[in-house]
């Protein structure tokens, strides 16, 4: 199990990174999304696993899993919500205010040919 | 505590200077004026137990782990330096009042002029190295204002940022020295290390101590080959020239050598760097001094050859050389102070200050003319003046001194500094003041007004006084400065203006006499000079700077150059690499942890989970599916919870994946639906090494942390849960009670998020996105039926039932998984389907609840709920609960907890419905009509509906404004 949740983490983590690198804004947010599955699952998991001991005090169990990593990634995934959030809304608003979703203002040059001077390239539908 | 004040009074004081402007410039520079006496009396008062020998101090804990309190203390050196800060201040204060132009703001000048005055003060009387070092580089950012005062001026601007460069990393170096003397001592208290000198001294990081210090202090004072910044710093007004650089900047670096003196020096190491220094330095100044035709730029060589003295004074490291340097400190002050007094007010009363093109004063402006030739044959060294005092002793120690074995060299150099310091100083009387009178003078030249000259007069008559009568004037501070630089009973000594025939005196007659021949046949070695090579420090230092700066700009730009994706791939890679470095660093091995069993199911979802994150990569140019993939991820994360025993995780996963998807379908409504592919090959590799390394990263680590023991603080809330907090869910005891505070935090986080989306959408109503959106063309075709009737009656039939689960939720949280947030969650969810059901505007009209309001009140909630504890003297959030019984229901528990969760529950579904229902706000604005019915297709007959169809009607075509 340690190992599936492990290597769980680390494709979000992947694919995150991954989305996290791409030219258009829309993969970037996906991608911070990932990455905030991710690192709450991380914080979870340095709990360490236990299956099937919840942290409610019950009379006659005495052994529990941890419950503070717990606490700590419930306040977090609420907070990933309202980053999120405010991040689509921002790169929403670059796409009305310039009309083009790329990350740069040079989506398809190279870091080479950077400060060629061509103006933002445009995607979908534009005024 | 009177120290404080002392040091404190002129940084309260600036902020006088610009509100007073207002009353005009006489109260402006009488407040200064009357602070600065403040200070100056509060010192004097001090007097009668400085000369008794006590050392005064006071002392407050400040950052006592790093070794950084607020401590001051007031020996002799300390007195004497902060008495010429103080007195020499206050003159200047009253000379810039008359100095100034109207259209120069005054309040501003001496705003600085106390900041500056402030730090100086702050300097001479620390008792604690890191805040003398605070104050230090305070001094070089006053001091940088004052050179750049007049703004408008180029020269200005240069010259104070070359000052800023050059004593700010003086004083960088200076830091790094004390804070290896503080290591070695095991104190940065000064009066402590001053107490350890032997121990530095045998300490092997003694020379980089002592080479790092003095790096502070050469700089600072203008020491050869640091000196270039004085000259070009003379842009500066005349007062500021006359404060800065006669008694007080360029004597901070002086005076941390006299203060370091009892620790420092003593050693040949200090005696050949500094008193080699002072020499060169002296010589070296009076030098160009003497061909300076700026006679701002005169003074100025000639304050850097003159601190070359007292350096070297400081250098020859025995008390006699000490006492000289003091006396020297004195005299510079006051004759150079007056001198460049002088200078200004020839350069305010001719408009020139260039020796060429005056000449002959001395009859038009015969106040100004008897002030400065007394000053300056105080600065020659002419009896009686005091000038000639100090330099007979310099002469006199440089002669008893051998350098190398030779005892020629010192006295032969001092005595050529002497020369050109006679030829100078004659320079500016004669050029200036005598000679056949012009008549093509910019400005008819006269006496200033009395506020001009009544300063330097003072000073000259100080320097008279002092040489006439040194040993009754000056003898008493000199002994007690001088035995503080020491920190050892002074030998026996007498200030006279008569020593006698003795060798110094005979030197001083060389100088004086081939000092005149000198200046006779200036033209002649004017000659020789231009002929000699002559490095431009100017140049040099612009190079210099240039030659960083480009560097700078090519690593930036090689970094970061305004591309995001780049510099988000630096940031990756760097974080990678090290990670790595840490990794190397520690052990590899996994631990020896029991692990956890892997039935058929979770693998069936770990699967899913990494088939879903394959497919991302693969499918992230189609967004729609991207939306799906991360619906399963999030799926997949929720169970996991449940199956890891953490029920309330997933219950808020779960709710949180729900409003996350919909806001980012409302977003994608307006953004492009594909991704265009226009990444390389090569790019694409790139990212991927990056994404896959990251991810081997992450998932080591957390496998690596999972398969070891480890200890937790969680058995006290476990314990303590039911007993102190009253609930049996310990999750959500924690996040109430136990950390209630973070909660709170993150529910002020949460809220102002959801404004923070309001602000952006409600700017994107306005300017060119409003344009682009009621221009708006739908990149997609439209449903037909935008309101389906199975789903408004579907969507009606749950709203009471998913309010109560969201009660239900809500109510049980506290003992059993549950709580605000995820019935937050829930509750904005059962909103949510009647505004998608029916449309936002529709369902806004029947829902009218303020979500600004709803923010507020739940931050408010919780946040009295915490201060309620004041209440009970306890601290803030601290709860307490009860239990009560009802008639009919069960016995029940009533906490403060629940109050406060309460304020959790408002923000939650606050800021979830505020950022959802703007976006809706931008929907509405490009082509969809508010619907006025429930549905789109009713099943009641028009006819039936009645006067209500017509305003259907009119409610489709008319388009909502907002």
């Amino acid at each position: 199990m340690e190992f599936l949740v492990a290597s769980g983490v680390g494709s979000v983590t992947a694919a995150g990174v991954y989305l996290v690198l791409r030219g258009r804004t829309f993969p970037v947010i996906v991608g911070l999304a990932l990455l905030s599955y991710a690192v709450n699952l991380f914080l979870f998991a340095t709990g360490r696993l236990v299956i099937d001991q919840p942290p409610v005090i019950t009379d006659g169990v005495t052994s529990y899993t941890d419950p503070l990593p717990q606490a700590l990634v419930l306040t977090a995934i609420v907070i990933s919500f309202g980053m999120t959030a405010v991040v689509v809304v921002l790169a929403l608003r670059a796409y009305l205010e310039a009309g083009s979703d790329a990350v740069d203002t040079n989506v398809d040059a190279e870091p080479e040919d950077a400060g060629d001077g061509r103006p933002a390239g445009g995607g979908g539908a534009s005024a | 505590m009177t120290l404080a004040w002392i040091v404190l009074l002129p940084f309260l004081g600036a902020l006088l200077p610009g509100l007073l402007i207002r009353a005009g410039r006489d109260a402006c520079a009488l407040t200064t004026g009357a602070v600065t006496l403040t200070a100056l009396i509060l010192l004097l008062v001090q007097a009668p137990a400085v000369f008794a020998g006590e050392v005064l101090q006071v002392r407050w804990e400040w950052l006592p782990a790093l070794g950084l309190n607020v401590t001051f203390f007031l020996d002799g050196l300390g007195f004497f330096f902060a008495g010429l800060i103080l007195f020499i201040g206050l003159l200047i204060i009253t000379y810039a009042r008359y100095y100034l132009a109207k259209e120069d703001p005054m309040g501003q000048f001496y705003a600085y002029l106390l900041l500056f005055q402030g730090a100086m003060v702050g300097i001479v009387l620390s008792d604690n190295v890191l805040l003398l070092l605070i104050f230090w580089e305070l001094t070089s950012l006053s001091s940088f204002l004052l050179i750049g005062y007049w703004k408008h001026l180029p020269e200005g601007r240069q010259g104070a940022r070359m000052a800023l460069a050059v004593t700010g990393m003086g004083g960088l170096s200076m830091i790094a020295g004390m804070l290896i003397l503080g290591s070695i001592v095991g104190s940065y208290d000064l009066t402590v290390i001053l107490q350890h000198g032997e121990e530095i001294k045998a300490s092997p990081l003694y020379i980089p101590a002592l080479l790092l210090i003095l790096g502070g202090c050469f700089t600072k004072s203008a020491q050869f080959p640091f000196h270039f910044w004085l000259p070009h710093a003379m842009a500066a007004p005349a007062p500021v020239s006359a404060y800065l650089h006669s008694a007080t900047m360029v004597k901070a670096g002086i005076f941390l050598m006299a203060r370091m003196w009892p620790v420092l020096a003593g050693t040949d190491a200090w005696f050949y760097i500094v008193a080699t220094t002072g020499l060169v330095t002296m010589v070296v100044g009076a030098w160009i001094a003497l061909f300076k035709d700026d006679l701002k730029g005169l003074l100025a060589h000639s304050t850097v050859s003159h601190l070359g003295l007292v350096t070297m004074l400081f250098g020859f490291g025995t008390p006699m050389a000490a006492i000289a340097g003091v006396f020297h400190i004195l005299n510079h002050a006051t004759f150079k102070c007056a001198l460049f007094m002088t200078a200004g007010i020839v350069d305010h009363e001719t408009g020139t200050r260039d020796a060429k093109r005056l000449g002959g004063l001395a009859a038009l402006m015969p106040i100004t003319a008897t002030i400065a030739t007394l000053a300056a044959f105080s600065m020659a060294g002419i009896p009686p003046f005091n000038g000639f005092i100090s330099k007979e002793m310099m002469l006199h120690e440089a002669a008893l001194t051998p350098w190398a074995g030779n005892p020629w060299i010192l006295p032969a150099l001092a005595t050529l500094g002497a020369v050109f310091s006679v030829a100078y100083s004659f320079r500016y009387v004669f050029h200036v003041f005598f000679g056949p009178q012009r008549d093509d003078y910019p400005h008819h030249p006269h006496d200033p007004p009395a506020g001009m000259y009544l300063p330097p007069a003072l000073l000259v008559v100080l320097v008279i006084v002092i040489g006439l009568l040194p040993g009754i004037v000056a003898q008493p501070l000199v002994t007690v400065v001088s035995g503080a630089v020491t920190g050892a009973p002074l030998p026996d000594f007498y200030l006279a203006l008569w020593h006698g025939f003795n060798l110094a005196l005979g030197m001083s007659a060389i100088a004086v006499f081939v000092g005149i021949f000198l200046l006779l046949r200036h033209a002649a070695f004017n000659r020789l000079r231009l002929a000699l090579p002559r490095p431009e420090a100017k140049t040099m230092f612009d190079a210099t700077v240039n030659g960083l700066a480009a560097f700078s700009n090519l690593v930036i730009d090689g970094l970061h150059n305004g591309s995001l994706r780049r510099y988000m791939a630096f940031f990756i890679a760097t974080t990678l690499v090290v990670g790595t470095a840490a990794f190397a660093g520690g052990e590899h091995l996994a631990g020896t942890r029991g692990m956890t069993e892997a039935p058929f199911v979770p693998v069936l979802g770990w699967l899913l989970l990494i088939g879903a994150c394959i497919s991302i990569v693969f499918f992230h140019r189609n967004r729609l599916l991207t939306l799906v993939l991360v619906g399963v991820i999030g799926l997949i994360v929720s169970i996991a919870f449940v199956y890891l025993s953490a029920p309330d995780l997933a219950l808020t996963q779960i709710s949180v994946e729900v409003v996350t998807v919909i806001l980012l379908l409302l977003a994608l409504n307006f953004l492009p639906k594909e991704t265009p592919r226009e990444s390389s090959v090569s790019r694409r590799a790139r990212d991927g090494l990056l994404a896959g390394l990251s991810g081997l990263g992450i998932g080591s680590l957390i496998f690596m942390v999972m398969t070891r023991d480890f200890s937790s603080i969680s058995d006290f809330h476990l314990a303590e849960s039911k007993p102190g907090g009253g609930g049996t869910n310990v999750v959500n005891v924690i996040l109430v009670d136990f950390r209630g505070f973070d909660t709170f935090g993150e529910i002020i986080v949460l809220g102002i998020a959801a404004l923070a989306i309001y602000a952006l959408i409600d700017g994107a109503l306005h300017g060119p996105a409003a344009k682009r959106l009621n221009s708006w063309i739908p990149d997609q075709e439209r449903a037909q039926d935008r309101h389906p009737l199975m789903m408004v009656v579907a969507t009606r039939v749950m709203l009471p039932l998913s309010l109560l689960v969201g009660i239900y939720i809500f109510l049980r949280g506290h003992n059993e998984p549950g709580g605000g947030f995820i019935a937050g969650l829930v509750v904005a969810i059962a909103f949510l389907m009647q505004y998608m059901a029916s449309g936002f505007g529709w369902a806004e009209r029947r829902m009218r609840i303020d979500y600004h309001a709803m923010i507020a009140w739940g931050v408010l909630i919780a946040g009295l709920t915490g201060v309620g504890a004041w209440l009970a003297s306890r601290p803030f959030l601290t709860s307490d609960f009860t239990y009560v019984k009802l008639p009919i229901l069960e016995e029940f528990e009533l906490a403060t907890a629940m109050s406060f969760d309460v304020g959790v529950f408002l923000t939650v579904v606050g800021s979830v419905m505020l950022a959802l229902a703007n976006l809706s706000r931008l929907a509405r604005r490009t082509e969809e009509p508010v619907s006025a019915e429930p549905m789109d297709f009713s099943p009641v007959p028009d006819d039936e509906a009645g006067s209500s169809g017509d305003a259907s009607k009119a409610g489709v075509a008319a388009k909502e404004s907002v």
